[in-house]
């Protein structure tokens, strides 16, 4: 202990001795781990998993549904059902759970007079949602699969909406006017906002700014004709109808459609009912293909729809260079600082001191190097998070925050790069023969 | 020159010497790919819109009654005509995107009704007769909507568009041969045609993302006044009035009717706006670049002038000899400088080949262009020069080393 204590108030001289180097290799390890650290905080939330303990376990649904004409690159299906195919599967029911939603945009009207209209969005969905994603809830429950069966005006606002509305009471019970229409409300969820937006990926909502705010009964949404406010993607297929019926049964894809299997073994099996379900239609003269269907869990689908942005890799890899070159450039100024020590190095060894002693000692100082720096680039670190605003999109850069998580990450790895950095000149430290140096002195 | 000496002494300090080649080289492969993404980011950013931007803005509107179409398209024509009532706007119109904006509409478009894949894709402005003159975008061939042309249709009642305006770029695409005037395509997804009627002057499409990049100059315009659930408004300003403008017309909506929803917070952008939030990661992409050379330039820098202060405070006594033995200061210092460069050009030439295997790496990992040869001789002489003028400080230095040096101990 008293040995530590000692070299570290050698290291400490030493530093201070030609503090220009010092200051220099500090600087270096500072902004080489805050670059490598700020655009980490960016990647980790962009390709982190939404929900790792469930994310084997639900699946996205897609059938190809236009034919080879119109395939996406890879002879890929749609990146969602249209309401044909989202319906019979949901009447099929050959999952435990299964959910379907679209996006919508409602007016809500407030309860006073003088107030204007708000804009909330939210998704149009049945119960299974929220069982299956694990939305929390502050007041109430989930609707009640009965609710979706007979049509339901049921509604659940987020806690966000609540608070604009109620001022955050229990709101349970009480109606709300969604687009001049009124819903009673069975729940408020608690903050909810899985990132990415797994589940709803199709309209680009990935990396919204806001959580959602209102989910209303599927089958009600229909009935009132409520149109998407999202995608609606018809590929070269017709857009046009002549009436709300035929235009539900366009060929167009909308509605995302997601399976909660809890083995593979369900999981085979489900494949093989779309798969029948598409030969089916496709002896039924609908599909003019064979059956091209898709069953893809969360993990592989945040991969297939490449929600990593190609900037935020691009930008990682570049600072993670950075970084490297931040160490090579620490090697160099350790190896010039140590070296011109060999005297006293050498004196070290005359009077006693073991190779090992040589090295506890250099290696305790390019620590406290790697530390200072380390303490230094988290400040950069947390000076720079606030300009990740101008470096990213909004909405991603919302994301990106500092956590204790983060700051520990720095510092470990300015003081680890740092200790691994200072090896070679540690170890040329170490060789140095303790009778050169006295004799040319 | 005396190139020989200096190998000699450089096989002394070997490591030193590798590691001020190897972090050139290394910043080097970092700096030129660095640029060239900075300047792939900036041409982006400058091609143009069409836009007369300088002087549009938009105005996001939704609806907080939706129950009646017809309402609504009631509602749109009457706001046009308080738009454009405004002493401060010159035009208005209405729309379901417009360029820049990332979300729209898009279809295939194709030349024969029995064609089953698409000549090219296409964005779908849904316009009227005021819309070319509220986005300031001219015609360069054909005509104008007239009033009576435009139907007043939600998006899916769309069976047949019997006239419509497509961009240059579009047109040149579609017939290479010249005048589209007159011409049909078709781009409902149906067997009706559509007669092209004019050719707007340049007029980019909504389509933001980086794969879309071939179609995008290609815009239709639509003479339909679409009824849903939200609508746009373009408004042209009248020279130097858009702050007024912008500031005019959501009150002359609100006076109209309170049943509408325009967020406070981007419910009104000014085109500056639309194109920054277009823009704002290939901004982000440039300053990031930016600052990542600037520091890593500056840290080569420091780095190089670390080491070689070591080499200077090491060799002052065989720096005293030379001097002593006739050698001039002038000597002493293009030492150092030599010395530096014969380190500099070997970490430029590995450097460069690092650089383009970063970049074919990239080229097919991201899908960026092939580096050209400048940025990386761009890159080489940027770090030649930095290197000379980071060791001259301690070459100046060994130079005024005095020969009476020689005779001290060390």
């Amino acid at each position: 202990m008293s040995m530590l204590a000692y070299y570290f108030g050698l290291g400490w001289r030493s530093l201070r001795r030609n503090p220009v180097l010092t200051a220099l290799m500090v600087m270096a390890i500072a902004f080489g781990v805050a670059a490598s650290m700020i655009t980490w905080s960016v990647f980790r939330v962009v390709s982190g998993n939404p929900i790792p303990w469930k994310s084997s376990q639900l699946y996205n649904v897609q059938i190809d549904n236009r034919g080879p004409q119109y395939d996406n690159a890879g002879h890929e299906p749609p990146e969602a059902l249209n309401y044909t195919d989202a319906m019979a599967l949901l009447q099929a029911h050959k999952a435990p759970h299964q959910t379907l939603l679209y996006d919508v945009a409602l007016s809500v009207m407030p309860e006073g007079a003088h107030d204007l209209p708000i804009n909330a969005l939210g998704y149009a969905t049945n119960a299974d949602f929220f069982t299956m994603f694990d939305v929390p809830f502050e007041y109430g429950a989930p609707w009640a699969t009965s609710d979706d069966d007979a049509h339901a005006a049921v509604a659940i606002i987020s806690d966000d909406l609540n608070q604009k509305l109620f001022g955050g009471a229990n709101s349970v019970g009480r109606n709300v006017t969604l687009d001049m229409r009124t819903y009673r409300i069975v729940g408020v969820t608690a903050h909810w906002d899985p990132k990415p937006r797994y589940y709803d990926v199709f309209n680009g909502m990935t990396f919204a700014d806001r959580p959602p705010q209102l989910y209303v009964g599927f089958n009600r949404a229909i009935d009132l004709h409520i149109a998407t406010s999202g995608r609606n993607n018809c590929g070269g297929a017709p857009f046009h109808a002549d009436s709300p019926e035929q235009w539900l049964h366009r060929e167009c894809a909308w509605i995302p459609f997601w399976v909660e299997l809890p083995n593979e073994a369900m999981k085979k099996s489900y494949e093989s009912f779309i798969t029948a379900y598409s030969a089916e239609q496709q002896r039924a003269g609908r599909f003019q293909w064979a059956p091209n269907v898709r069953l893809r869990n969360v993990t592989e689908w945040l991969d297939f729809e490449k929600v990593v942005p190609p900037e935020s890799r691009i930008s990682l890899f570049v600072s993670v260079g950075f970084f490297v070159i931040c160490l090579v450039n620490t090697i160099g100024l350790l190896l010039a600082k140590f070296m011109r020590r060999s005297a006293e190095i050498g004196v070290r060894r005359a009077l006693g001191a073991t190779r090992r002693e040589v090295y506890a000692q250099f290696l305790i100082e390019a620590g406290a190097v790697g530390l200072v720096g380390g303490v230094l680039g988290l400040v950069i670190t947390i000076i720079g998070m606030q300009g990740v605003g101008l470096l990213f999109d909004q909405d991603i850069a919302q994301l990106a925050h500092v956590d204790l998580s983060l700051l520990l990450t720095t510092l470990t790895v300015s003081i680890l790069a740092t200790v691994v950095a200072s090896f070679y000149p540690t170890w040329r430290a170490a060789q140095v023969q303790p009778a050169w140096q006295l004799k040319s002195n | 020159m005396q190139i020989k000496p200096i190998l000699a002494a450089m096989r002394h300090h070997k490591a030193g010497a590798l590691l001020v080649g190897f972090q050139i080289a290394l910043t080097l492969a970092i700096i030129c790919n660095a640029l060239f993404i900075i300047q792939a980011r900036i041409a982006r950013v400058e091609r143009p819109s069409g836009v007369d931007e300088s002087r549009v803005f938009v105005i996001e509107n939704n609806w907080a009654d939706k129950s009646s179409y017809q309402t609504i398209g009631a509602q749109i024509g009457a706001d046009l005509i308080a738009l454009r009532q405004l002493g401060s706007v010159e035009d208005a119109s209405s729309t379901n995107s417009f360029p820049l904006h990332g979300a729209g509409w898009d279809n295939y478009v194709k030349m024969r009704p029995d064609q089953i894949h698409m000549t090219t894709d296409s964005s779908v402005y849904l316009s009227d007769d005021h819309t070319l003159n509220a986005l300031g975008v001219t015609l360069i061939a054909g005509r104008n909507f007239t009033a009576n042309e435009v139907q007043a249709a939600q998006l899916e009642e769309g069976k047949s568009w019997p006239v419509i305006i497509i961009s240059k770029d579009l047109a040149k695409l579609l017939f290479p041969g010249g005048d589209a005037v007159g011409k049909t395509i078709y781009v409902t997804n149906t067997n009706t045609p559509s007669t092209v009627i004019g050719v707007t002057d340049t007029l980019q499409s909504h389509m933001m993302d980086g794969d879309s990049g071939s179609f995008a100059y290609n815009a239709i315009l639509v003479p339909v006044r679409q009824l849903s659930s939200y609508v746009y408004y373009v408004v042209r300003a009248r020279p130097g009035q858009l702050a007024a403008a912008m500031r005019d017309a959501p009150k002359a909506l609100f006076a109209q009717s309170r049943m509408r929803i325009i967020d406070p917070k981007d419910g009104v952008m000014s085109f500056a706006q639309v194109r920054a939030k277009a823009y704002e990661r290939d901004y982000g992409m440039a300053i990031l670049m930016g600052i990542v050379s600037a520091v890593l330039l500056a840290i080569t820098a420091a780095g190089i002038v670390g080491l070689t202060s070591f080499w200077v405070g090491q060799r002052r006594r065989q720096i005293g000899i030379r001097r002593a033995l006739g050698a001039t200061r002038t000597d002493i210092l293009s030492y150092f400088l030599t010395e530096n460069m014969m380190i500099g050009v070997c970490g430029v030439v590995v450097g460069t080949l690092l650089a383009i295997g970063i970049n074919l790496w990239m080229v097919t990992r991201f899908a960026m262009a092939h580096l050209s040869i400048t940025y990386v001789l761009t890159a080489a002489i940027i770090l030649l020069l930095l290197g000379q003028g980071a060791v001259l400080a301690p070459a100046l230095r060994a130079s005024r080393v005095p020969p009476v040096e020689a005779t001290r101990p060390v």
